[in-house]
């Protein structure tokens, strides 16, 4: 049986999954980027390798704000922005969505679908509050594991307001009600609240949000911010299965969509090739432009970072 | 001799230098903005001053620096605050310690004087009536032919079979463009430019088309807007701008003169959304939309300056314009902290809603089902 593997390389997570040709998901691997792109990639893939399973693989697809690096890396077919993704998974999953509302690690953003087609969407500009890092982040200051910072929220009788416009004064407001004695769960509450509010005005603006909703994204597993959505749309929530590692379902969906020939896919020993990432600044013009050489054993395969794209061919 | 620097304005450019090189000035040529120029122009402008306004500063103060001693810009009229930048820029230059004169080109139809006196003070050369019309005659069909240039660019670079082909004959055009010398030459150069076009090789297909609204020197100059149009070609879209600089001067200062409303079909399309005039091209953003809504194109983006009063207006109103016209709508905020790759997502997921959009239109109106990942199935 044919299969196909997404690749989804955003700012805190890099997600694989593995779909086989009716759609099902066989492997989904959720991972922490950390920072290295290419170390979580290479990882991603040695798990696979070792599942000893043979999968034949008839196409590779990457998103996520990492997604050129991991198609020079895995070798993919489609490289796609993390919108469309998100957009292709949800459609799939939940045939009747009208709207998706994806919060990820650093970026959040909303999707606007009538007849199964996607109409609108929007991404968060301003501000990166409500997005998993600053969570994961007051989990951490809190001492409360990330896993059960929502069902802390589920308890609270009486939220507490927070300012949520923006990370820094959400942070401060907390702590100041904090030191006056509210409880950790009407805060955590009021917290979620907070960033919906921020989310809805911001992301949401003049969007028009009509079920059903589908909630998406690393944060969706938050219970908490689920329930803050659910009360301030008034109308129920659903969030996937596979919620955590949608924009990597989109991926493969838009591989096996492109239905290429011969994939470029290196296959799994991918993860064993040495990747090396250098930089250098042009001084062609006063942009002073980082480019990026990407070099596979030494090699450089792949070329990026320039406004004028004049290093973007390679002599081979 | 006075040395004469001014904003740079793309390609025409080439033509300011050319118009005061002819009344007998030196000129300061200011440089393409870039990431440095932009650095500078923020270091000095207030926090909130929108991105043209810092980008221009920094063109000042390079010129400045390269020997100009005077500075040429364009005032303004209107509740936008771009009308009152040039005594701005003049006042933080001033106190940065430079010495310098600052000219301002008033729009005529209301400051005609002010504008008469200015422009004696850049003529510094004994001038004929006939050297006149020579003068403003060639800059004008060189203004011309410039649009043209990179009009043909933006139609045909989604065509082009081998990725690149189009920048670069568009950058040979501009060479020849920058080498006329007379009137003459320049209609031998528009030839030649046809010419060129013409040869590159073309694939045959009807591409997305996407027309570009907003304020006027994000619209106009693509250091300002990430090369945005450059971006949609290289994805195989046709992008089409609302704004260029020969009609926009053609229709600001000539017929405005003569009292004669300009671009009135375009204000008039947008006034049962947008009735008062707020300054900038917020209205004009509304009414072009109307108008590529109403020539068939299947999106509009709008670029609007990080606190742009008219654009933030436009904006509120444009997504309900373009709902009811069935046009795609995406809104792009630009300020020196915008990133490229931010935007290409964003862009590419907005060709991706567009090219699905054609597709299950098509297919609804033969009563198809379409199939892709797209659309689920």
């Amino acid at each position: 049986m044919a299969h196909y593997l997404g690749i989804d390389v955003g700012s805190v997570s890099t997600n694989l999954v593995i779909m086989d040709e009716d759609g099902k998901i066989e492997e989904a691997i959720y991972l922490r980027t950390q920072g290295q792109p290419i170390k979580a990639i290479q990882e991603g893939l040695k798990i696979l390798s070792k599942k000893q399973r043979s999968w034949d693989i008839r196409g590779v697809g990457t998103t996520g704000s990492g997604r050129q690096l991991a198609a020079v890396i895995a070798g993919a077919d489609v490289v796609k922005n993390e919108i469309t993704a998100h957009a292709v998974a949800a459609i799939k999953e939940v045939p009747d969505v009208r709207t998706v509302i994806e919060i990820g690690g650093q970026d959040s953003k909303i999707i606007i679908l009538r007849d199964g087609v996607v109409t609108d969407f929007a991404m968060n500009t301003v501000c990166a509050a409500g997005t998993g890092s600053f969570l994961d982040q007051q989990a951490n200051r809190l001492g409360i594991p990330i896993e059960e910072f929502g069902y802390y929220a589920l308890r609270s009788q009486n939220p507490v307001r927070i300012a949520g416009r923006c990370a820094v004064f959400a942070e401060s407001d907390m702590i100041h009600k904090q030191q006056l004695g509210y409880k950790v769960e009407d805060i955590i509450r009021g917290l979620c609240q907070a960033l919906v509010r921020n989310y809805l005005n911001n992301v949401g603006k003049g969007k028009e949000i009509r079920p059903k909703v589908v909630f998406q994204g690393g944060v969706a597993a938050n219970v908490g911010m689920k329930a803050a959505f659910e009360e301030a749309l008034g109308m129920e929530v659903y969030v996937p299965k596979y919620h955590n590692v949608m924009g990597a379902i989109g991926a493969a969906l838009l591989a096996k969509d492109a239905n290429v020939g011969k994939t470029k896919f290196r296959g799994f020993d991918a993860s064993e090739i040495e990747f090396t990432a250098d930089s250098f600044e042009c001084q062609g013009c006063s942009n002073h432009c980082e480019v990026v050489n990407i070099r596979m054993e030494g090699k450089v395969i792949a070329r990026w970072g320039d406004r004028c794209n004049r290093w973007k061919v390679i002599d081979v | 001799m006075r040395k004469v620097s001014f904003p740079y304005v793309g390609n025409a450019t080439i033509t300011f230098k050319k118009l005061m090189n002819a009344f007998g000035n030196e000129v300061v040529l200011p440089r393409r903005p870039t990431e440095e120029t932009l650095s500078l122009g923020t270091k000095y402008s207030p926090e909130f001053a929108c991105l043209p306004f810092k980008i221009v500063l920094g063109t000042y103060i390079e010129a400045l620096e390269a020997g100009a001693d005077t500075l040429v810009s364009t005032g303004g009229v209107g509740p936008c605050r771009a009308g009152l930048y040039t005594t701005l820029h003049e006042k933080i230059l001033k106190s940065l310690g430079y010495e310098f004169e600052m000219i301002t080109l008033e729009p005529p139809g209301r400051h005609l004087k002010e504008l008469i006196a200015s422009i004696k003070k850049l003529v510094n050369k004994r001038l004929s009536f006939a050297d006149y019309y020579r003068i403003i005659r060639f800059a004008w069909k060189e203004l011309q032919l410039l649009d043209k240039a990179e009009k043909l660019s933006h139609k045909i670079r989604p065509l082009e079979v081998k990725k690149g082909e189009t920048t670069k004959t568009y950058r040979k055009c501009a060479e020849l463009i920058a080498q006329a010398r007379d009137y003459k030459d320049l209609l031998e150069i528009e030839r030649e430019i046809e010419l060129l076009y013409e040869r590159i090789e073309k694939k045959d297909y009807d591409p997305l088309k996407i027309g570009i609204v907003g304020e006027i020197y994000v619209v106009i100059e693509p250091a300002a807007n990430l090369e945005i149009e450059e971006m949609l070609g290289d994805l195989g879209v046709y992008a089409e701008r609302s704004m260029f600089l020969a009609s926009y001067t053609f229709y600001n200062a000539v017929m405005d003169l003569l009292r004669m409303p300009g671009e009135r079909d375009v204000k008039k399309l947008a006034s049962p959304y947008f009735k008062e005039m707020c300054g900038g091209h917020g209205r004009e953003s509304v009414g072009n939309a109307i108008l590529f809504a109403k020539r068939g194109f299947d999106g509009v983006i709008q670029l609007s300056p990080f606190t742009c009063i008219p654009e933030i207006v436009a904006k509120s109103i444009l997504p309900k314009v373009c709902a009811k016209y069935d046009i795609g709508f995406l809104s792009v905020t630009l300020d020196e902290q915008t990133g490229k790759e931010g935007l290409r997502t964003r862009i590419e997921a907005f060709v991706d809603l567009l090219a699905a959009k054609r597709k299950h239109k098509e297919a609804n109106k033969k009563g198809d089902v379409v199939y892709g990942a797209l659309f689920g199935n």
